[in-house]
């Protein structure tokens, strides 16, 4: 059995789709943090038989839980405090998310406009499709 | 202030009062030379277009106002570099309003958001084309009397047709309409469209042969198949022909169903049609003149400006049986 040590006081991502823990590493930005980061990769899961954790020492309030909610909202997010548990956060598909994703449509003015932002908007929230806000191309894929 | 981006930006009771003023101004051209006097529409057009750009000067020019502006991309400053984004800017100081037609999709959407001066869409690559779809509602509207009760059938390319899309769409707001999509199999109308009729509720149904269902229309809205939307020049060739409306085809149809076409027409009308009182394609042509005229007229907000509308002295006009909700337009 694999022990990585309980975190004080930060944040922890559960029941991560195997495989997925280092895009979201990088999607949410933890590499440019200055703490503590545990990833563990493949581990063993009752309800998912693998799934991936994330485990990250620092304050909740610099975790982006629009981009988290865009990537995967089934993901579950406890705040740790104390060595303890204490808030289990619930994430939504956002309405909108900025400069998360890149359109790919080479029609889109986003294509030939390099400062413009990369913004999708959640059009059809029971599929979740997401939209180029310029061109309506569909995001094809959330990560 | 406001743009122009979709024909869904305005409600249907909006659409209502923009066609009332359309239908107005059909009527009473000469009391509406001379509304936009001093006014200057910006005629923004980066790549080729005939009709858009001509519709839209012929409109500002019919309400008194002036037009400037270029026709393609290689006679502005954007062969120099500069973005959309600054180029309206610029253009914020000249003029009182802009339709920018733009190869790029989202371009008219990205100028509307740094713009001082109303934007219109006036068409952004295979995206939107809101006039467009004004133009053939207006034209319906004012030829059969109602936007609702229709079966309309869309032939040809009813994939890469944006024209189509947004007229469904639109059409889409009224009650009791029915749709018939005649298109070759490689051309049917995508799946985000047939699912946003499922939501709604809407009958349609997908069938490739024209004939066996021409009999069943209320209007037949054609389309051409347009090279410039293939990868393929194999696919083109073998699909651009594949729908021909001629006398033969048409004598199956009802005697009060329109023809109906955005033009350029290439060989999917066969000319023998046109002089059939059905084909209506040259008078929506006409109608786009009228409604980009009353969109121009709204979007400047000359009633306002002006403090009323040509149309509310005589006891005839629409603005005489307007509610006080619809004051504004007169």
């Amino acid at each position: 059995m694999l022990n990585v040590g309980k975190i004080e006081e930060g944040f922890v991502l559960d029941h991560i789709k195997a495989g997925m823990s280092l895009s979201i590493y990088h999607h949410l930005q933890l590499d440019k943090l200055d703490c503590t980061v545990a990833i563990i990769k493949n581990a063993r899961s009752n309800k998912m038989g693998r799934k991936d954790i994330l485990k990250v020492e620092c304050d909740i309030d610099t975790l982006n839980l629009d981009i988290l909610g865009f990537i995967d909202h089934t993901i579950t997010v406890n705040v740790i405090k104390d060595g303890e548990i204490v808030e289990k956060k619930a994430l939504f598909l956002p309405k909108e998310i900025k400069n998360v994703i890149k359109c790919r449509n080479p029609r889109c003015i986003t294509s030939i406009e390099q400062e413009l932002p990369h913004i999708f908007v959640l059009t059809d929230p029971r599929r979740e499709i997401y939209r180029c806000k310029y061109c309506e191309e569909k995001c094809r894929k959330r990560w | 202030m406001r743009h122009l981006m979709s024909p869904l930006d305005f409600t249907t009771e909006e659409l209502d009062r923009l066609f009332d003023l359309a239908n107005d101004m059909e009527l009473h051209m000469e009391q509406y030379a001379h509304v936009c006097e001093g006014k200057k529409l910006a005629a923004c057009f980066y790549e080729p277009s005939t009709r858009t750009r001509l519709s839209f000067e012929a409109a500002m020019l019919n309400l008194g106002g002036k037009v400037l502006g270029f026709s393609d991309a290689g006679s502005s400053s954007a062969a120099k570099g500069e973005s959309v984004s600054d180029t309206i800017r610029v253009i914020s100081c000249y003029a009182d309003i802009c339709a920018m037609r733009h190869p790029k999709e989202g371009a008219p959407m990205v100028a509307a958001s740094r713009s001082r001066i109303p934007v219109i869409n006036a068409g952004d690559g295979g995206h939107q084309h809101p006039t467009q779809t004004l133009t053939d509602l207006l034209t319906i509207r004012s030829l059969k009397g109602r936007l609702s009760n229709l079966t309309i059938g869309l032939c040809g390319d009813l994939k890469f047709g944006r024209t189509v899309h947004s007229l469904i769409h639109a059409l889409s707001r009224y009650q009791n309409i029915r749709f018939i999509f005649i298109s070759p199999e490689e051309l049917r109308v995508p799946d985000y469209i047939t699912d946003l009729l499922k939501e709604k509720n809407i009958a349609y149904e997908e069938v490739i042969r024209l004939e066996d269902r021409i009999g069943r229309l209320d209007l037949l809205y054609m389309t051409r198949v347009q090279k410039e939307r293939f990868f393929n020049e194999e696919d083109y060739v073998r699909l651009k022909d594949f729908y021909i409306l001629d006398r033969a085809k048409l004598s199956l149809a009802g005697k009060d169903m329109l023809i109906l076409h955005p033009l350029p027409r290439v060989n999917e009308i066969s000319v023998e049609v046109d002089d059939d009182p059905r084909a209506v394609y040259f008078r929506q042509a006409q109608y786009g003149v009228y409604v980009r005229m009353a969109l121009i007229y709204t979007l400047l907000d000359m009633a306002e400006q002006t403090g009323k509308c040509p149309a509310a002295d005589r006891t005839d006009s629409f603005c005489s049986t307007t509610n006080k909700k619809e004051e504004h337009l007169c």
